[in-house]
């Protein structure tokens, strides 16, 4: 079972938990992925993250949708925030839930590694001197 | 008569596109939308020429991709009438 979610709310790791949590599911691995307060070690004041919605809906569904078939992944989440973040928010939940242990780890890395690569959202950074595009530029 | 087109092929279709930008891609065009003729029958390569031409900021980028209908669109895919068409500057989630 599947879990997709993009929100412009306050995202929950325990709404996340209930969604994966079953009897048949030994180790639930949970990425939570906040706003750092700098970049190479410039204070960071809050970011800001935009999407192609339809499309980063259905990427984030084929990530987990290839999860499942890699690993034994009995149930799988994946929220997004987008809009203005502080300091502390949360970005990104992914959470996992498999029978053992080692699957879920794998799964849930796999998950936030091909997010970051895959789907259609951008994060923008602001500092004291101006914003700039994640990873827009070499 | 011949009207030459950016794909250099003689062709009296023109379809009339919006291509939505997002993140860098906004900044770059100015806006969230742009309107563009184009020849039937042309591909996402020569669409991309053709903004790159139109807007030669895209080639600082680290990559830029294109998207129609919600799925990462091969170099040779054909543009169609309805198609939505996306421009996928380098993304930066999670």
């Amino acid at each position: 079972m599947i879990d997709i979610q993009l929100l412009t709310s306050p995202l929950d790791l325990q709404e996340c938990m209930d969604f994966v949590s079953n009897p048949s599911a030994g180790g639930i691995v949970n990425f939570v992925g906040t706003v750092r307060n700098q970049t190479q070690d410039k204070p960071v004041l809050k970011l800001e993250f935009e999407a192609y919605t339809p499309m980063a809906i259905s990427e984030m569904r084929k990530i987990a949708e290839r999860a499942t078939v890699k690993w034994p992944v009995e149930k799988i989440a994946i929220h997004h925030r987008t809009g203005t973040l502080n300091i502390g928010e949360i970005a990104v939940i992914i959470a996992v839930a498999c029978p053992h242990r080692i699957a879920a780890f794998a799964a849930c890395q796999f998950a936030i590694d091909t997010l970051k690569e895959t789907v259609p959202i951008w994060k923008k950074e602001f500092f004291e001197d101006g914003a700039v595009w994640v990873a827009a530029h070499p | 008569m011949c009207y030459t087109v950016s794909s250099g092929r003689c062709n009296f279709n023109q379809i009339k596109m919006k291509v939505l930008a997002f993140g860098i891609a906004k900044d770059i065009v100015g806006g969230a939308v742009i309107n563009l003729d184009v020849a039937a029958g042309t591909t996402v390569m020569e669409l991309k020429k053709t903004i790159l031409n139109a807007y030669p900021a895209f080639e600082k980028l680290t990559a830029l991709s294109i998207a129609v209908n919600n799925e990462y669109a091969e170099d040779t895919q054909i543009i169609s009438t309805g198609d939505e068409v996306v421009l996928i500057p380098p993304v930066s989630g999670g």
